[in-house]
């Protein structure tokens, strides 16, 4: 009896931290929350919320604090890495998922595997040595290979293995039955990929795209590495409008990690003020991913 | 007709292509830094530490004691609450019916979910104001640790989940009814069932901490000298690596340190690829 009391007692506590562990998430994202926020409150009530948001001069020795230009870098870099990691990531997804033999799956599988894993580091380092020389022999006034364009690339292979995983698994989760039905209608297998199989794994493929889109906000040492850093508006560098990807830039993530350590006073909070707006961002892209694949779940 | 075997040929070239691209890409990285890096690395690599200064001379040992330290210490924060989070959502939480816990089990998923969705910036920033600045704890090991023991707790969370998931529900069953209570059925039958695949999911949480670098950029001090103690400042190979590229531009030893880096890695993603396939094949 005594030994039964006992048993149920452990029951009972364990119940207990286990919750409490499974709750801990929630505290940090709140702590962190809270963090940012408490640090960032100084530089927001003296600079001004829409005056920093607004502002593209970033001169913290002049008390000037304006982080457009690192939103307008930050954008700019994702959706160079969109423009040029998605069709790559989307086209490995259907050829893993419908078209490619068992060997080849075999080999490309754990290729994309390995480029997830490859450190963020290794990236920068390999876009220092190898795109930044590359991009520097493009002609054009001021070219100096550090900016978007490398950075860029360098992003849209870190986001690959992302979108790719994600949007093979809701090509695999549409239903065999559509793919079947498709087929014995007389459809070509192309057919069937493209308007049966492709349409009906949509929710989950923008899905996968957001969320690599997230991913690409985020990141931050290979974007110092080679993004070159300087606070600009980017602006097209000659005649072609595509020559704005030859600027140099800064990202929100990189204005953090570039200037925290020295930072001090109004500055150090203005850094995190950097912090909360990419911290908005980014959990507005990741819920309207959450959202999108609820709705394709529902649909 | 064979104006569709056109288009399919077509489209299906397109869709082995982009295969290729993505297989040559992992091999032109990955080459690249072993070609440029191995040559570098000899014995006394690994055994001397980087000298500092601006000629970037010395080899990494610091660097991989820092690293293991930074695995083992951020390990022993973020396993506990992740393996204990991942028991109570898939033994627990299906038969509460209290509304109240009900709600919280939502809450704490949805934590888990945003929480693996903050940028590793955001950590770093948030070890630094808590941690390093408002507890003193200074950069250091330690700090360092706790800000990325948040990184892998929802790592941990996820695969110890899938982990458990897999365990037969007879098991279960077989255990409650011969009077084992929940939490005695999840020690003795369900967590020692789920130990290899837990034990992937603590590995590929290493390999994060392994390639991690902005949140030590600014929670880990970034000294080159080898720990003596978890106050101690430190730099991890990764964080080497950005240091020797951006500040001391000594390439060659970048590369190097890049090449360590990689190795490990791959060999990381073969262990867990190994265990999980012998998991597939028990199992099937």
């Amino acid at each position: 009896m005594t030994s039964g009391t006992r048993r149920t007692g452990i029951e009972k506590a364990m119940k207990t931290v286990l919750l409490i562990s499974a709750l801990a998430s929630v505290l940090i994202v709140l702590l962190i929350f809270i963090f940012t926020m408490k640090e960032a409150t100084p530089a927001f009530r003296e600079i001004g919320v829409w005056k920093m948001l607004s502002d593209t001069t970033w001169r913290p020795g002049n008390d000037q604090f304006g982080i457009l230009a690192m939103i307008a870098g930050s954008g700019l870099v994702t959706l160079g890495a969109v423009l040029i990691g998605v069709p790559l990531a989307l086209g490995t997804a259907v050829f893993l998922s419908e078209i490619a033999p068992c060997w080849i799956a075999g080999i490309v599988r754990p290729s994309i595997e390995l480029l997830a894993g490859i450190p963020s580091v290794v990236y920068g380092l390999f876009g220092m040595v190898v795109l930044v020389p590359l991009v520097r022999t493009i002609p054009a006034p001021g070219n100096a290979g550090y900016g978007l364009l490398a950075a860029s690339i360098v992003l849209a292979v870190m986001i690959l293995p992302t979108i790719a995983n994600i949007s093979e698994f809701a090509i695999r989760s549409v239903p065999k039955g559509y793919k079947e039905g498709s087929l014995a209608l007389g459809a070509t297998k192309w057919e069937t990929i493209s308007r049966v199989i492709i349409p009906a794994a949509k929710p989950g493929i923008i899905s996968a795209v957001v969320l690599g889109l997230g991913r690409a906000l985020g990141e931050t040492i290979a974007m110092i590495m080679v993004i070159g850093n300087s606070v600009i508006l980017p602006t097209a560098i000659t005649d072609n409008p595509l020559s704005i990807f030859l600027s140099r830039a800064r990202t929100l993530t990189g204005n953090i990690a570039v200037e925290i350590s020295y930072a001090t006073g109004i500055h150090e909070s203005a850094l995190f003020a950097t912090g909360v707006v990419l911290f908005i961002l980014i959990m507005l892209v990741n819920g309207s991913a959450r959202f999108l694949m609820k709705m394709g779940v529902k649909s | 007709m064979k104006k569709r075997n056109a288009a399919q040929n077509t489209a299906f070239g397109v869709f082995w292509l982009t295969g290729a691209v993505a297989v040559l890409i992992m091999g032109f990285v990955v080459g690249y830094i072993m070609v440029k890096g191995l040559p570098g690395i000899t014995a006394d690599f690994f055994t001397t530490s980087p000298r500092g200064g601006l000629s970037g001379d010395g080899g990494i040992y610091s660097t991989i004691v820092t690293t293991f330290y930074m695995i083992v210490v951020t390990l022993v924060f973020a396993t506990p609450l992740g393996v204990g989070a991942a028991i109570y959502l898939t033994e627990y939480s299906s038969n509460i019916d209290n509304k109240a816990i009900c709600k919280l089990v939502s809450i704490a998923r949805f934590g888990i979910e945003t929480l693996a969705g903050v940028p590793s910036i955001i950590f770093g920033l948030f070890g630094y104001a808590l941690f390093v600045s408002a507890l003193n704890m200074g950069f250091s090991i330690l700090s360092a640790s706790l800000a990325g023991a948040c990184l892998i707790i929802p790592v941990i969370i996820r695969t110890t989940e899938e982990a458990l998931k897999s365990v037969p529900q007879g098991y279960r069953e077989g255990s409650l009814a011969l009077g084992a209570n929940r939490w005695e059925t999840t020690w003795k039958v369900v967590l020692p069932a789920a130990l290899r695949g837990i034990s992937t999911g603590i590995l590929l949480s290493a390999g994060r901490i392994v390639s991690e670098t902005a949140i030590f950029f600014v929670t880990l001090g970034g000294s080159y000298r080898v720990p003596h103690s978890l106050m101690s400042g430190g730099r991890t190979m990764a964080l080497h690596v950005y240091y020797l590229a951006m500040e001391t531009r000594a390439f060659d030893k970048a590369m190097s340190t890049a090449a360590v880096l990689v190795a490990l890695i791959i060999i990381m993603n073969l262990t867990i690829n190994t265990i999980t396939s012998r998991i597939s094949t028990k199992q099937g």
